[in-house]
Parts: structure tokens; C-alpha cells; sequence
């Protein structure tokens, strides 16, 4: 099996718990994302996914374990590495084109002005932000707009791996479904690798390519790697009636209700903890008649019977 | 009188406050004028010379626009224009102000990015700043052996604390968030200080350089008191022993005009370097 494009290997992460022992948040997780994919990440607060995140961006150094991307360790943040804050980040003191040209200003260093303008005022017009719009300061701008200029802030740098920590956190649902099929179109025209943080099921299954399941801290690790079988592009209003819909969200559910709970508090003695790949796929044929036999025990009422698990 | 706005009835009170304030003190030291007859012993014991008191507003204002349509002669050493006075002052000030702010606000710097420069170098901070300025002086004296270099020491010494502990306030404070992005946008230490720290922190550095400049001109008419020659700090304690008590109330009024100036300018400053969040 050929490497993919980002693998972790490994990634242990332990802080001091302040009574003299140490509270590993997670151990020896190991998983990859393809170049192109959509991965969203999903768990319970704590568990240590902005903790991924941040090593992924080069924030945080990791206890143990490595980050390779395009076969090189990663060390450090990187322009390589694009990432969108849950607060939007954004600078209050320059307006919303001078947000997007200081980051297109910081990676091609020797474009010049106008390259770098009409380079950030296109980016913004893909979110939908045109017009005057585009020089009001960040406080003049509503939640969703300044989230808008995050995303092109990032997508505007053409970074290899674009990093997503869930952005539409803060926002309204009629905001975040605007934006998510915004961030949907932009992506499809750019090919960008993406790696999202979200606690937002409809959101992932949406967006995502695949979802990582997280259970709860501490020894969290990824279990599972949903991938998601509607095939794109992807509407709101019609993903809901595909077959795969609700089987791929009941499994979703099931997993953070309960399997995350019970899953949790495990130490790895030592072994790579690599995510088990699930499928569910309601539409193809049944050609594996076993029943699932990784859905856990109280799966609830989902068609356990299309459930193909596969071990990795 | 409902519909007129705030300002306006506020500009309103203000005026018939001054009115009052006037009336009432021109009233007062007018009434002290008022003799009765003098005994010839009294007479004799000179008690029937003009009484040196305190000036009538009337006499003030007169004073204050024969001072201000020549504000800049030159009749030697003790008898200078106000306006030559004041420039005196600003330029001493400004000096010893800008000689703080070029050592304040890098250090301030160093001090607000680095926790160990911080802890390193508190002790010391708290224990000099709150020596009195004009304490330096004798020692400032000595040392530099000129009375204007002095001046301007004092200046440096009084302005450098609020710059520096501001600075390192408003850069210690700079959100993780915005390093975070300069960091991710592979910026180096040098540029991530200019285009993020800098303007993020540039509010309360200017709030530490405008209490700066407040401090810097109470203190140089203190300073100038003590070492004479020039500055509206010698005219005060000049006027004082011409026992031109007028002059003296006119200067005072000056020294509240210029600072108000000099605050209004450095708060402009601070709103053109605000940002909302």
C-alpha cells in the first residue's frame, strides 16, 4: 500500500495533569488523507482534535510521532499548511481585501501589488464578497461575512493541505448552510486537500469525503473512518433523500452517543492505533451477506445487514 | 430648551459657569480694595501703600492679550515673550520625551515577548518608577554637569515608565490567535512584530505615551523652576519674585492651554490607531 499524501504515524500527545502524573490525550494514533480528499474529523469536545489540528498545522509539537506530508516530516507552521481558525482570526485593523493580500503578500513575496489585489479580490468574490464590502474592517462585517474572508484568506494561498477548525462554530445554521455549499464550490474548482474539525454531523456528511470518528479522552483515538457514499456534488435539500443518507447518520449518531463513551479510557500498549474503515452503502449490491460485525453490540436500529466493515 | 442637544446645553452651562466664575472672583478681590481712613500712625507705618493682591480677573485678560500680540520678544534674559517661553518648554519635553519613547517602546517590546526579560527586569522597574523625577535632579546635575541636559533627563526619566509598561502590556496582550496567523503565514520575527504585533498593540502604546507627555509637562515646569534661564517654568517662578502676580496667573492658564494641546494631539493619535474588535 503506497503512502497517502498526509500520514500520521504515531501521534501521541500527553500534558502534565498537574498532580504529578500525565493525562495522555491520545496515543500512537495513526491515519492518512489522499491529496484531493475531504476529511472531517468529528468527536466530543476534549478529545483532542484541535489537539490534531494544531500538530497537523505545526502549532503544537506532538510527544511522540510524526506528520509527513508528501513523504517529508513536517516541523513548524508552514504557508504549505493553510488554516482557518474557528474565530476567524481575522486582523481587526486591516479591512477584509488587506486580511486576504497579507497572506497572498506572504507567499508569493515577489508578486507585485496589483497581482496580489486582483489575486485576493477574486478569491473573495468565490465566497461571495464583492463590491465595498471588501473594505470594511472586520467589525463592520457580520459573523458570517468575516468567516467568508477567513476561508478565502486560506484558499487564496493555494496551500497543499488546508486545515479547518471548525469554522462555522460560531455561527447561525442558515449562515452555516450558506457558507458550507460556499465552501463546497470553492473546493470543487480548487482540488484542495482538507482536513475539518466539526461537531456538526449533517455538516461532515455534507462536506466530507470521509469522517473520522474520535472517542472520548483520555486514549481517545480514531476508531473508525466512515467514508461517506453520496456521490457529489452534494445539495442540502437533495442528500437527504439518497439512501446512504440516514444510514450514514444513524451510524454517526450511534458512534457519539455511545460506542465514543464506551471506547474511551483505553491505553494502545504500544500498538499503532490506525482507524477501521467502514462503508455503508445502501445502494450497491449486498454482495457480503455476513452482518456487520463492527457496528458494536448496541448499534441500534440501523440495517445492520448493508454494513460492510472492513479491517485495515 | 428640549430640543436643543446635549453639547449644546452642556456649551451653555459651561459658559454661564465661566460667567459666574469670573463675576465672582473679579467681585471679590475688587471689594478688598475698599480702605477706611487711615490713622497717621498707620500712615506712617506704610500700611497705606498698595496692597499686593490678587489680580482681578479684568487685569489678568488684559495682561493676557498685551503678552499674546507679542508673544515673541526678546528683551533679554529676563524678559522674554510667553511664546518664546512655551517653545523653550515643548522643545525640552519633546526631547526628552522622544529619547523615552526610542528606549521605552523596544524594550517594551522585548519585555512584553519574552517572560524571562519580564521577571528579569520587574524588580528593577518597580523599584524606579516611582522615584519622583525631580529627585534625579541633584544627581542628574553632577552627573551630566548641564543644567538644561538635566532638564531634559527628567523629562526622560518621568515619560520612560508608562511608555514602557504599556508597551510591554499592549504586546504581552496581543492575541495568540493573530501570532498564530503570522506564524502559519511563515512570517519572520522581525515582520510578525511590524505588521502584527505592532499595530495590534499600537492602542495601548499610545495610551502609555499620551499619560507619558501628560507627565512629561507637569514635570518640566517643576524642572524648569529649579534650574531657571528659559522656560515657562522660570517664567512662573520668575514673575513670582517680580512679584507680577498677574503674569503669574496668566502663565498658569497657558501651561493648562498647552497641555490640553498636547493631550488632544496624542488622543487623536490614539483614535486613528484604535481598531474594534
Amino acid at each position: 500500500m503506497s503512502k497517502p499524501f498526509l500520514s500520521v504515524e504515531r501521534l501521541t500527545q500527553s500534558f502534565p495533569d498537574g498532580a504529578g502524573g500525565t493525562l495522555t490525550v491520545f496515543e500512537n494514533a495513526s491515519f492518512g488523507i489522499e491529496k484531493g480528499e475531504f476529511v472531517c474529523i468529528l468527536g466530543h469536545s476534549g478529545c483532542g482534535k484541535s489537539t490534531i489540528m494544531n500538530v497537523l498545522a505545526g502549532l503544537a509539537e506532538p510527544t511522540s510521532g510524526v506528520v509527513k506530508m508528501d513523504g517529508m516530516g513536517v516541523s513548524g507552521p508552514s504557508l504549505d499548511r493553510g488554516v482557518v481558525f474557528q474565530n476567524y482570526s481575522l486582523l481587526p485593523w486591516l479591512s477584509a481585501l488587506k486580511n486576504v493580500t497579507f497572506g497572498v503578500k506572504a507567499r508569493y513575496r515577489d508578486w507585485s501589488r496589483d497581482k496580489v489585489v486582483d489575486h485576493a479580490t477574486r478569491y473573495l468574490a468565490m465566497v461571495g464578497l464583492e463590491g465595498d464590502v471588501i473594505h470594511r474592517k472586520p467589525s463592520q462585517l457580520s459573523g458570517g461575512m468575516r468567516q467568508r474572508v477567513s476561508i478565502a484568506r486560506a484558499f487564496a494561498n493555494q496551500p497543499k493541505l488546508l486545515l479547518l477548525d471548525e469554522p462555522f462554530g460560531a455561527l447561525d445554521a442558515l449562515t452555516r448552510g450558506t457558507i458550507q455549499e460556499e465552501l463546497l464550490r470553492v473546493w470543487s474548482k480548487t482540488e484542495q486537500t482538507v482536513f475539518m474539525i466539526t461537531h456538526d454531523i449533517d455538516e461532515a456528511i455534507l462536506l466530507a469525503d470521509r469522517i473520522l470518528l474520535m472517542t472520548n479522552g483520555p486514549f481517545a483515538r480514531i476508531a473508525e473512518s466512515v467514508e461517506i457514499t453520496i456521490p457529489r456534488p452534494r445539495v442540502r435539500t437533495e442528500i437527504v433523500e439518497h439512501p446512504n443518507y440516514y444510514a450514514i447518520r444513524n451510524h454517526l449518531v450511534q458512534f457519539l452517543g455511545k460506542r465514543s463513551k464506551e471506547l474511551a479510557g483505553r491505553a494502545s500498549d504500544g500498538a499503532s492505533q490506525s482507524p477501521a474503515p467502514v462503508r455503508i452503502d445502501l445502494t450497491a449490491p449486498a454482495e457480503n451477506p455476513e452482518p456487520g460485525p463492527q457496528t458494536g453490540p448496541e448499534s441500534g436500529r440501523e440495517p445492520r445487514a448493508h454494513l460492510k466493515a472492513v479491517h485495515g | 430648551m428640549q430640543t436643543l442637544s446635549v453639547n449644546k446645553r452642556a456649551a451653555i452651562l459651561s459658559v454661564l459657569l465661566l460667567i459666574f466664575a469670573l463675576g465672582a472672583w473679579e467681585v471679590s478681590v475688587t471689594r478688598q480694595e475698599v480702605g477706611v481712613a487711615l490713622t497717621e500712625y498707620e500712615i506712617l507705618m506704610g500700611l497705606g501703600q498698595p496692597r499686593a493682591a490678587v489680580p482681578p480677573p479684568s487685569d489678568v485678560m488684559i495682561r493676557a492679550w498685551e503678552q499674546l500680540s507679542d508673544p515673541f520678544y526678546d528683551n533679554g534674559p529676563n524678559d522674554k515673550g510667553i511664546g518664546i517661553q512655551l517653545a523653550y518648554s515643548i522643545q525640552r519635553v519633546l526631547t526628552g520625551f522622544l529619547l523615552a519613547a526610542a528606549m521605552a517602546i523596544p524594550l517594551g517590546f522585548l519585555i512584553g515577548m519574552s517572560p524571562v526579560a519580564y521577571k528579569a527586569l520587574n524588580p528593577f522597574i518597580q523599584v524606579l518608577r516611582p522615584i519622583s523625577p525631580l529627585a534625579w535632579m541633584p544627581l542628574a546635575l553632577f552627573i551630566i554637569q548641564d543644567s538644561q541636559a538635566s532638564a531634559i533627563f527628567v523629562i526622560f526619566i518621568c515619560s520612560v515608565w508608562p511608555m514602557l509598561l504599556n508597551t510591554a502590556f499592549g504586546v504581552a496582550g496581543v492575541r495568540a490567535d493573530w501570532v498564530n496567523v503570522a506564524r502559519t503565514h511563515e512570517l519572520g520575527s522581525l515582520r510578525t512584530a511590524l505588521t502584527v504585533i505592532l499595530p495590534a498593540a499600537a492602542p495601548t502604546i499610545l495610551t502609555g505615551m499620551r499619560i507619558s507627555i501628560g507627565i512629561a509637562w507637569l514635570v518640566i515646569v517643576a524642572a524648569e523652576m529649579l534650574v531657571g534661564g528659559t522656560g515657562i517654568g522660570y517664567y512662573v517662578w520668575n514673575e513670582w519674585n517680580n512679584l507680577d502676580l498677574t503674569s503669574v496667573i496668566f502663565s498658569i492658564l497657558m501651561i493648562g492651554l498647552v497641555g490640553m494641546v498636547l493631550d488632544a494631539i496624542f488622543a487623536s493619535l490614539q483614535r486613528a490607531v484604535t481598531y474594534a474588535e
